[in-house]
């Protein structure tokens, strides 16, 4: 994956493009707006990570010009300002994904591959398969090993939006975010508890767990036998 | 700038120099228009008097000739008053009448005119003014019927020098009056200006003085002191927040910092070095969540943020935030039940909201659990309610636990206050301030009761949508006060 770092933070631009490339991703920097808008019109990117505090031209007007002209690369927004009202602010100018800093890089790089599979064909597709377990998203029915499985219609949403971004990494914020649209903070880690009520539901009388934790990051459903 | 120009500058000096001009100008139109009238009801009858005598004079010479006009001329001209009489021949000798001297300018007119004559006095000859009516008669003959109204120019030069007078007088009145008024208000206004910037110079205790007449200024500055009042609260909440933090973020800061040094010094093997540097991250983690905290808290109280307010389902977000919770209660052995029979419509922003009721939620999860030797006989509950009445959303908590004690209900509203016993469970002290926080922006508040045992949180906020006030002050209500988190 292609990531562009617009970010004038000397050392945060270094740190994050040390760490994707651990990854396994390419990563290049802009130091300012004006040079990030120039790259990002003329090389392809799959992701663009756009500090919204810039020199020359902020983060979110580069992302507006960009948007003007027709490039709709994923853009994901990071801020000091982590109010609610700053994030619609975000996403308004075209942004994608908004993230507080200070993060974790495993949020961020869980929100960026999630960005980056957003443009592939899954995304609109009506069924979801990972290994024996099934969900359909028309008659909302999921089946393991073609035994029924009865849902809670969130626990649906929960299982959908894993199943979503199958063998990628999940965050809690993230299912917070999308799955029950609560953009604060819940104070105690209610997600756990969802999942593991999910996953004894769809894991714990089949052989093989589909749905793992993945430690300091969050969780991901994929099919671990293949 | 002089205390004079100053004075002349006000506004109301100012009012009372153009209600003065305005005044004396329809003063002087009045006196006038009564001069006027009067002159000319006067001129009128004295030429109707003179006109009825001259015509009783001319009968009787008609009657009797030159002879018995010169007697009865004569005979009246005995009598006292102001009229005047003369016959007199073509050579303008005097046969009859009290009129002596005579201008050849009045012997040659004809008809009524106004002349001088002179009459004699005390210690010589006096000119006065008269009017008289010129008659001509066969043979050269005149007669003059007259009346004295030296008197009525006397009256009418009075009449004049009084509204000379009267008008300087209402000058100098409407002038000192108005010098008078606007010093009185401008002593006001200083003493409010003075004590602004003391208050200004950083004594916020500082309050308008008031003259308890109940005037506008009186009522001018009460707002402002309401406003002051406000203020000093807020920076009264600004400093507290700021001695909180010295507090609440250093010491986890310090263990942080503590924690690092102590695997530098010393020789620890790769695993207890990976066990620092996560116990690292999460108190790193944990302090962010409270800097986040305490920042949202600062915003809202600030008046900030929720401007993505709409309409919502005040009840649907209960019962959402419920559900979240829900397997959380479960897995502590807690009865989370939520009763909201119908859909409550407010204009709220979701995201606050939802954090109001999650916080009041995870609070009565964490510590609503009966306490004690065996519990207090009640079986571990936590009840959440929306209902609404009388144009207010209420949002009820309930929980069994062992409550907020009265005295201290008021202490635990403040930001990072935690009672004792809540010690032990996780928690920053900051998530009932930050619901007190969003129940004040939505224009609501918040409300601990006893839940006979436990503890019940009442979040009430407005239904109808302009009942919103963007950080306007609304006092915590007596008792009114917040749990730790």
């Amino acid at each position: 994956m292609r990531v562009l770092v617009i970010e004038d933070d000397q050392e945060t631009a270094a740190f994050l493009k040390r760490a994707l490339k651990e990854s396994g991703h390419v990563a290049e920097y802009a130091a300012d707006g004006q040079a990030g808008l120039d790259l990002a019109r003329t090389s392809a990117y799959d992701v663009l990570i756009v500090d919204r505090m810039l020199p020359k031209c902020d983060g979110l007007s580069v992302i507006k010009a960009l948007r003007t002209e027709e490039i709709r690369t994923p853009a994901l927004i990071l801020s000091a300002l982590g109010e609610v009202d700053d994030r619609v602010k975000g996403l308004r100018a075209g942004g994608d994904d908004y993230l507080t800093k200070p993060y974790a890089f495993s949020e961020l790089l869980a929100r960026i591959e999630a960005l980056a599979r957003r443009t592939s064909p899954e995304e609109g597709s009506t069924r979801f398969v990972v290994g024996d377990l099934v969900l359909d998203r028309l008659s909302h029915k999921v089946t393991r090993a073609g035994e029924a499985i009865v849902l809670q219609p969130r626990e649906f949403r929960l299982l959908e939006y894993l199943m979503k971004h199958a063998g990628q990494v999940v965050t809690r914020t993230m299912l917070l975010e999308n799955v029950w649209d609560y953009h604060f903070d819940p104070q105690t880690n209610v997600i756990d508890v969802h999942i593991s009520r999910l996953r004894s539901k769809i894991d714990k009388s089949f052989g093989n767990p589909l749905l793992h934790t993945v430690r300091g990051a969050g969780y991901t459903i994929r099919d671990s036998a293949h | 700038m002089t205390a004079l120009t100053k004075l002349f500058r006000t506004t109301t000096f100012r009012l009372s120099l153009t209600y003065l001009a305005l005044f004396s100008a329809a003063a002087v139109v009045a006196v006038f228009y009564i001069y006027w009238n009067t002159t000319v009801l006067l001129s009128r009858q004295l030429n109707q008097t003179i006109d009825a005598e001259l015509k009783g004079l001319a009968e009787q010479y008609r009657a009797g000739g030159l002879d018995q006009l010169v007697r009865i001329v004569a005979e009246r001209s005995q009598t006292p008053g102001n009229s005047l009489y003369l016959v007199a021949d073509k050579e303008g000798k005097q046969l009859a009448g009290n009129l002596s001297a005579v201008s050849p300018q009045l012997w040659d007119s004809l008809g009524p005119v106004e002349f001088v004559y002179s009459r004699p006095a005390l210690g010589g000859v006096e000119r006065r003014l008269a009017f008289a009516n010129v008659f001509r008669l066969p043979g050269g003959y005149r007669l003059i019927v007259g009346r004295d109204i030296e008197d009525r120019r006397e009256l009418a030069r009075l009449i004049r020098t009084t509204m000379l007078w009267g008008l300087g007088v209402m000058a100098l009145v409407g002038i000192g009056g108005g010098y008078w008024v606007s010093r009185r208000i401008l002593t006001r206004i200083d003493g409010l200006s003075a004590t602004t910037r003391t208050i200004m110079a950083g004594d916020l205790t500082g309050r308008l003085p008031l003259s308890g007449s109940g005037d506008e200024l009186d009522r001018l500055s009460e707002s402002l002191n309401l406003m002051l009042a406000r203020i000093e609260q807020l920076m009264a909440g600004l400093r507290e927040v700021s001695d909180n933090i010295a507090h609440d973020l250093k010491t986890p800061l310090n263990r942080l910092r503590n924690r690092v040094e102590e695997a530098l010094r010393e020789p620890y093997d790769e695993t207890a070095y990976r066990e620092t540097l996560e116990r690292t991250i999460e108190e790193a983690d944990g302090l962010i969540k409270t800097f986040n905290a305490l920042l949202s808290i600062a915003r809202l109280e600030a008046g900030a943020g929720g401007e993505n307010r709409g309409k919502l389902d005040m009840a649907a977000l209960v019962r959402d935030v419920a559900e979240l919770y829900e397997p959380v209660a479960e897995e502590r052995g807690i009865a989370l039940r939520s009763e909201v029979p119908e859909p409550i419509v407010i204009h709220g922003d979701r995201q606050l909201l939802g954090q109001a009721i999650a916080n009041l939620i995870d609070n009565a999860l964490k510590y609503g659990a009966p306490s004690g030797e065996g519990g207090n006989g009640w079986a571990p509950e936590v009840e959440v309610r929306a209902q609404a009445s009388g144009g207010v959303a209420q949002i009820v908590v309930s929980d069994r636990g062992p409550g907020v004690p009265a005295p201290e209900r008021a202490r635990v509203l403040g930001r990072f206050v935690r009672l004792e016993a809540s010690r032990s469970e996780p928690g920053s002290g900051l998530g009932l301030s930050l619901v007190a926080a969003v129940a004040r922006l939505h224009g609501g508040s918040l409300r601990l009761e006893d839940n006979e045992p436990g503890l019940r949180v009442v979040l009430a906020l407005p239904m109808e949508g302009d009942a919103l006030v963007n950080g306007v002050v609304t006092e915590p209500p007596a008792g009114a006060d917040l749990r730790p988190t």
